[in-house]
């Protein structure tokens, strides 16, 4: 069952194929050419489907309940090799942001992310990947740690947002996001950052500062989310695909706006549909871009690092 | 994100209607309802004689209570936003800055200049709150970085005086990278050892106090100001409960550990030439 309601054509004919598929192992009739016409139909569907997403959908699909999160990607992507390592050693241990260092072949990573869960109550325990202050500091003392013993450092970004709460904002919310974008900009370790899902502001931004930040296909990145930005500017939740498209908020968006550094390629149909191919291609896009970023001088890394993110916004000197 | 609301807040107690408030009108306190003349209230750094309630007040207000003699040299005054995403949402964004660059006589939410406080070089990011709920969209990242360059160049101190709803959301992303932009460029200051003092006025909130705001060598706020990450009402619809009173107070942020101090504004010139006085010698 399809959770989205533009992936419903493709139910219809995945039941289709399903009868068909009974009818040939009965054997009374020789049904191999309409199962493959309807093969065929389902992939020039799904093609259809997804080569014409609008804004909106992408948003959709970047919270599909069936999407891979932070954990999956890691323990595939180091082949189990992952170690989790908890708490901020000050506070607690914050269930929506998660690290530890895992391997990819042959080379220690620090691993960092927001972290989803993928049923009622792992939703509820990982705060619906909303970190609390503690979270951003875990993530700035696991980054600390790498660069102690020089260990390059890659996020997974996928947050609805730092968690509004009133703790939260006892504790500093605001302090500790300022102080992750500080120390990232300047972190000595080469720093790589994957969208995979919900980008959503300064919550997302806490562990954004990278050498390289790429976006999945479908996964969004704005300041706000569609629907809060229109309940802010329209005063209703109807005008979230508006707002979507307003905000420009997709990975091709942001790249065209030289906000982001590329866009990794999802698997046909979405991430879900496919995660082991999805993890081979975030794997294989670690190692194409980690091995130039550790050949650069560190005082050079952090530089240009600098000046990427100063080099953003659009004036006139009127 | 409650910078919408607070506009018209904004413009009705804009600064240059005060400045045009005639002699001998009188200034009605919100807090304590104390009624007070206009001059004496402006002579008094606009808080409440009474209740000691600071009133929201604007660069040019701010920028002739620090500097001496109100002399100062102010720099990329010029610099107006883009519209890099052709923005609109009940209104074009390019409509809207024009009608509020008209109706506030500023060019973005913050201005930058030096001079000196109490003899001491310095220069001053200040922010405006009338225009565009003193969102942060590109002007106010560049100006702050320019700002940096400066402070750089001439060996200055630097000092932000935020005043801010958060984001700029008709810049959506660019207004996020701000953040970063403004947090990155920190770094330079701090490698030069040169200090930065970070205010917070009333109100700070959002995407500002999780950025430059936040990251002062020394975080002063002004008594009673709204410091927050989240605002009030999206706290309150989170945990579903009244909030406690005080609640997001620089008093109250102060006791969590996350402001050095608090300066009444009547004292801000005399204690913040004490404190360039400090890191001088
Ligand atoms: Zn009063």
């Amino acid at each position: 069952m399809s959770h989205l309601d533009f992936e419903k054509p493709l139910d219809e004919l995945k039941d289709q194929l399903e009868k068909a598929k009974q009818i040939a192992e009965k054997g009374k009739v020789d049904v191999s050419g309409l199962i493959m016409e309807i093969e065929k139909k389902i992939e020039d569907t799904r093609k259809n489907i997804f080569s014409n997403l609008t804004a909106w959908q992408k948003v959709q699909l970047s919270r599909h309940p069936d999407r891979p999160y932070s954990l999956d990607y890691i323990k595939a992507i180091t082949n189990n090799t992952f170690i989790e390592m908890f708490g901020d050693r000050n506070v607690k241990d914050d269930k929506a942001m998660i690290g530890g260092f895992g391997m990819v072949d042959g080379q220690t990573i620090m691993f960092i992310g927001q972290q989803k869960g993928n049923n009622t109550k792992m939703r509820q325990y990982r705060n619906f990947g909303m970190p609390n202050p503690e979270g951003y500091r875990k993530a700035l003392r696991l980054m600390k740690l790498a660069e102690k013993f020089n260990k390059p450092v890659i996020t997974f970004i996928d947050t609805p947002g730092a968690f509004p709460g009133l703790e939260a904002e006892e504790r500093g919310q605001g302090e500790a996001i300022a102080r992750n974008l500080y120390e990232m900009s300047i972190l000595k370790v080469p720093v790589i950052c994957f969208i995979i899902g919900e980008g959503a502001s300064g919550g997302a931004l806490g562990i954004g500062i990278g050498d390289k930040v790429m976006m999945l296909e479908n996964t969004w990145y704005s300041v706000i989310s569609p629907e809060s930005c229109s309940s802010i500017l329209w005063r209703n939740w109807d005008n979230k695909e508006k707002a979507a498209e307003a905000l420009k908020l997709t990975a091709t968006d942001m790249q065209d706006l030289k906000l982001v550094d590329g866009i990794v390629k999802e698997p046909l149909g979405g991430a879900h549909s496919n995660p082991d191919k999805m993890f081979q291609t975030v794997k294989s896009e670690i190692k194409k871009l980690l091995p130039k970023l550790l050949e650069m001088d560190p005082k050079i890394r952090v530089e240009k690092r600098i000046e990427k993110f100063c080099s953003m916004g659009v004036y006139t000197e009127g | 994100m409650s910078w919408f609301k607070r506009i018209k807040e904004g413009i009705t107690t804009s600064t240059k209607e005060k400045k045009e408030t005639p002699e001998g009108l009188w200034y009605k306190c919100p807090s304590c309802k104390n009624i007070q003349p206009s001059k004496e209230h402006a002579d008094n750094y606009y808080v409440c004689q009474k209740c000691s309630y600071h009133e929201r007040i604007g660069s040019h207000e701010y920028f002739e209570i620090l500097f001496d003699n109100n002399e100062f040299t102010e720099f990329n005054s010029k610099l107006i936003s883009g519209d890099p995403l052709h923005f609109t949402d009940t209104k074009k964004y390019t409509d809207r800055l024009t009608d509020t660059i008209r109706k506030t006589q500023l060019n973005d939410a913050i201005r930058t200049a030096y001079g000196k406080v109490g003899g001491h070089d310095i220069v001053i990011c200040c922010m405006d709150f009338e225009f565009i709920g003193g969102s942060m969209g590109s002007v106010v990242g560049e100006k702050i970085s320019r700002a940096i360059d400066v402070c750089l160049e001439k060996k200055f101190p630097l000092m932000i005086i935020s005043k801010s709803g958060g984001a700029r959301m008709m810049e959506a992303a660019f207004s996020l990278m701000q953040m970063a932009k403004t947090s990155a460029k920190l770094t330079l200051l701090a490698e030069a050892k040169l200090p930065y003092i970070s205010l917070l006025t009333d109100p700070t909130t959002g995407g500002v106090t999780a950025s430059y705001a936040m990251l002062g060598d020394l975080n002063i706020a002004e008594p009673g100001s709204l410091i927050a990450f989240a605002g009030p009402r999206v706290v309150k619809e989170t945990i579903g409960k009244d909030l406690p009173k005080g609640f997001q107070t620089a008093e109250f942020v102060l006791e969590h550990g996350f402001l050095d101090l608090i300066i009444h504004r009547n004292e801000l010139k005399a204690k913040l030439s004490q404190l360039l006085e400090f890191f001088e010698n």
